[in-house]
């Protein structure tokens, strides 16, 4: 038996009889983020980090949630349990695992470069690794995010000198904050959908400084969103609560937006490629480091990945779980937009390929 | 190749049409006029002859970022185009320069004789010198498969505001026979004469009729005809000289040598529109048999027997070498009635359709499919011949497909617009206890029906081949399509024409999908 073993339920310590990330109902679970695939409803305990209790408690509706510090070890039946900083999001952690000198870390989501609102990553060696891998394609490379927030800036103050609203869209927890907390915020007035205000007021208790934001009310008029920037889910994109800023240029941020197909595909006018994952390089910085015998690769490109480190001699297996990257976090957000607001979003139709064989 | 790569960001950024107007002329304004040919001929799909097997262009990009071919492979997968994929994983750039389009393209133009060694070293130079968007553009024109998102009618509309020149005129300047390799922007634009006699006008093209058809108003309005279901084609006849044009801005006189006797009833000076027919006894034949014969080199007198064919016209575009294209459908349409009136065995009107109501019309078009017609065309008497797609005078109001309930059994990454997704879907039918794959289809979907499918893909594989899934045989679509056809190419024995995904049939387990023999039962 060994101290994590990968079953049908999740990732299983059967000697303290936790699961990690569990995707379906279990007594006791341990928590590495808020975003739905890794907290889900319906487990008897929760376990996460103080950080990331706020936005779980809110999401999940919880009464009662366990939490502890980074760092602070927390022994159920003689295994010790710690969480580290994943850098991913506020809260995000990766989960440490030892008994009687064997050590796993699971990564949850991760990031290595600093991002101005999550904990830093913190590198913590181990045996055994289990990492994401939902970029693990040596196609994705991150630029530093500044060069992104550049552009992002720029796009906003042409957007505002042609009259333009600016729209971004991002995921409802963790990119919109890292959006507010990078953007020029002397360009002009923030306006933040309540999906996102919902997050945003979470984070503000628990004491993570954020701009200030404004709200679409009734009583607002179109003059009122004039030169602004609006935050939004994915999922308001082509919803009657986005029409409002009418005219507007919609933004995406997302790491999918690295690629000129994912771009054209969502309909966007400007795609900026700004993720809360690791990319390859990264990846592969973060497995060397830890000095890890064996990895486990999770959701993603794991297939690939693991080839890639068994070929470098690397001891690798693929595990297969219900975590789905940017994917899921991609249609987070639905539940809480005005009912009836749907997810219809627009594909561009102007690059249809011809279809010579019609005639007419 | 700054400029050029700069415009191509600019119209990846817009998904407007003004945007692309105004970033396309203020591109025209800043470059020479090479530059601007060489832009048009990209743009309107006539690129430089490829240089270089792309299969070494992937070799030696992987090669330079260090990474096993495989993983290349997998790359490409996922990225689904080639260009992008080297793009990506190339090292960053140190050099910077500032070389024209047109240097760029006599650079791939002149690889054409030099060995394997001596091409990759020039392209390895090049890849050093240039930017990521650079090479980005330099790797399509490279392999190739350039599209940026213009349309002719968008490109048109730019070099009709730079060169002050009426849109028509433009247009019909950019058909036919030109090359930037021999003509220079000078004779293409601006010089009155035109050379080419073989030149033919755009097609104007119909948009398929969404809503109910009385929306379309007073019947009497209205032309009618069938929608042959051929190849579109323009016939002229210019200097005693017979040009036969597909549809595909494609010269195609040599296919179609019925054609040539058109010479003794139609005057220098003619261009007709209208739709190339298998026509045998004087009944049209279906398209299944126009496709045995489109794709042979060598015409035999056994094909020409089996298969011959007739211009089935509807419209005139030239007469006694005048552009008529401005005067009424009405009266175009009496002109070409007129052309048509002694019988002519090759040369053949369309029929209008009689009828005083929609109703009537309704009626003809369900005897649609016996007269191996696609549906109903309809023309607003009053309208011009427009050019390229455009909604309002011409609309094609289609007979409703066949359908048919499969079940998907492997699933393949799409391609540039959906490379992340699985979105490539093949079908199978019941034969006995067994499935057996009969067609492709993509599209159809919503946005978030792909990402449900493909993130269930993804839960339900039972075995990868390189990009391809295969799926538990579980989820059920109702199939669209126009036509079936006998095929021995396919293991089913049958090939659909058009096919695509209606819907999910969430409510039908794979068991209640359609058996083979019903769709044998329609060949
Ligand atoms: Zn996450
Ligand atoms: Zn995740």
């Amino acid at each position: 038996m060994g101290l994590l073993e990968f079953t049908e339920r999740g990732i299983y310590c059967p000697k303290a009889d936790v699961y990690l990330d569990p995707w379906k109902p279990v007594d006791r679970a341990v928590i590495s983020h808020g975003h739905s695939d890794h907290a889900r409803w319906g487990h008897k305990n929760y376990l996460c980090s103080a950080t990331a209790a706020p936005v779980i408690r809110h999401r999940l509706q919880l009464d009662t949630i366990e939490t502890a510090n980074y760092g602070e070890p927390v022994y159920i039946h003689g295994v010790q349990f710690s969480f580290h900083p994943a850098g991913h999001i506020p809260g995000s952690a990766q989960i440490r695992v030892e008994h009687k000198g064997e050590v796993w870390v699971f990564t949850g989501d991760y990031k290595l470069e600093p991002d101005g609102l999550s904990e830093p990553f913190e590198l913590v060696r181990c045996q055994n690794f289990i990492t994401e891998s939902t970029f693990g394609l040596p196609v994705y490379h991150w630029k530093p995010q500044q060069e992104i927030f550049d552009e992002i800036n720029a796009w906003w103050r042409k957007n505002q000198s042609e009259g333009r609203v600016s729209v971004i869209a991002g995921y409802t927890l963790g990119k919109s904050q890292r959006l507010l907390k990078n953007v020029d915020v002397s360009i002009g007035k923030i306006i933040v959908h309540g999906a996102v205000d919902a997050v945003n007021q979470v984070m503000r208790q628990q004491g993570i400084a954020l701009p200030e934001t404004h709200r679409v009310t009734k009583d607002s008029r179109k003059q009122d969103f004039d030169g602004a920037l609006v935050i939004c889910p994915p999922s308001a994109v082509g919803s009657p609560w986005i029409r409002r800023f009418l005219p507007y240029s919609l933004g995406i941020a997302s790491g999918w937006m690295s690629l000129r197909g994912a771009r054209r595909r969502r309909g966007a006018d400007r795609g900026f490629p700004l993720s809360d994952h690791v990319d390859w390089k990264s990846l592969n910085i973060a497995v060397r480091e830890t000095g890890a015998e064996k990895v486990f690769v999770t959701h993603g490109y794991s297939e690939v990945f693991s080839q890639w480190l068994s070929e470098n001699g690397i001891e690798s297996h693929v595990v297969k779980t219900e975590y789905e990257g940017e994917l899921s976090e991609m249609v987070e957000g639905t539940a809480t937009t005005p009912a009836g607001t749907g997810e219809n979003i627009p594909v561009t139709t102007n690059d249809t390929p011809n279809d010579d064989t019609e005639q007419l | 190749m700054r400029n050029f790569a700069q415009l191509f960001t600019d119209l990846d950024r817009t998904t407007k049409t003004l945007g692309k107007i105004k970033a396309l002329t203020e591109y025209f304004q800043k470059v020479s006029d090479h530059d601007k040919l060489w832009s048009i001929a990209l743009l309107s799909h006539r690129r430089p002859r490829r240089t270089i097997n792309t299969t070494l262009l992937g070799t030696w990009a992987s090669e330079l970022s260090g990474l096993p071919a495989w993983l290349f492979t997998e790359s490409y997968h996922v990225v689904g185009d080639l260009a992008e994929t080297i793009t990506l994983l190339l090292p960053e750039t140190a050099e910077q320069s500032d070389e024209s389009l047109t240097y760029w393209i006599d650079f791939i133009r002149s690889l054409e004789p030099l060995t394997i060694e001596e091409k990759k070293g020039k392209v390895l130079w090049a890849w050093n010198r240039l930017d990521q968007t650079e090479r980005f553009v330099f790797n399509k024109l490279i392999t190739g498969g350039f599209r940026m998102g213009v349309s002719q009618q968008l490109m048109v509309k730019a070099l009709a505001k730079h060169t002050g020149t009426r849109e028509n005129i433009v247009a019909h300047r950019l058909m036919g026979n030109w090359s930037p390799e021999t003509d220079t922007f000078q004779q293409l634009m601006l010089e009155e004469d035109q050379k080419d006699i073989s030149k033919p006008y755009p097609f104007y093209l119909a948009y398929a009729l969404e809503g109910e058809v009385y929306t379309l108003g007073d019947p009497q309005e209205w032309f009618a005809e069938h929608k042959w279901d051929g190849i579109r084609g323009q016939i002229i006849v210019r200097d005693r000289q017979l040009f036969v044009w597909s549809r595909g801005e494609e010269l195609v006189t040599d296919k179609y040598p019925e054609f040539a006797t058109l010479l003794d009833i139609l005057p220098d000076g003619t261009v007709l529109d209208g739709e190339i027919l298998p026509f045998k006894d004087d009944q049209p034949l279906s398209f299944n048999h126009l496709q045995t014969r489109i794709g042979r080199k060598t015409l035999s007198a056994k094909v020409l027997k089996e298969v011959p064919v007739s211009f089935v016209t509807y419209d005139i575009l030239e007469w006694e070498g005048i552009d008529i294209r401005n005067w009424t459908m009405e009266a175009r349409r009496r002109k070409v009635e007129e052309i048509c009136s002694a019988e002519h065995p090759v040369l053949r009107l369309s029929a209008l359709v009689n009828f005083e109501t929609w109703e009537e019309l309704a009626q003809e078009r369900s005897r649609a499919r016996d007269l191996f017609s696609e549906g109903i065309m309809l023309k607003r008497k009053e309208s011009i011949y427009r050019n390229g797609r455009r909604r309002g005078d011409w609309w094609k109001w289609k007979i409703d497909p066949f359908t048919v309930d499969a079940v998907m059994i492997y699933a393949m990454h799409g391609a540039g617009r959906r490379a992340n997704l699985y979105t490539d879907y093949t079908f199978a039918a019941w034969d006995g206890e067994q499935l057996v794959p009969f067609t492709k289809a993509y599209s159809g979907l919503t946005d978030d029906e792909i990402r449900e499918v493909d993130r269930w893909i993804k839960q339900n594989t039972i075995e990868r081949f390189g990009p391809v899934r295969s799926v538990k045989p579980e989820l059920v679509f109702e199939i669209a399509f126009e036509g079936i056809a006998q095929s021995t190419r396919h293991k089913s024995g049958i090939a659909l024409r058009f096919p695509r995904i209606r819907r999910w049939r969430k409510d039908k387990p794979a068991s209640e999908a359609d058996r083979i023999e019903n769709l044998r039962k329609l060949l």
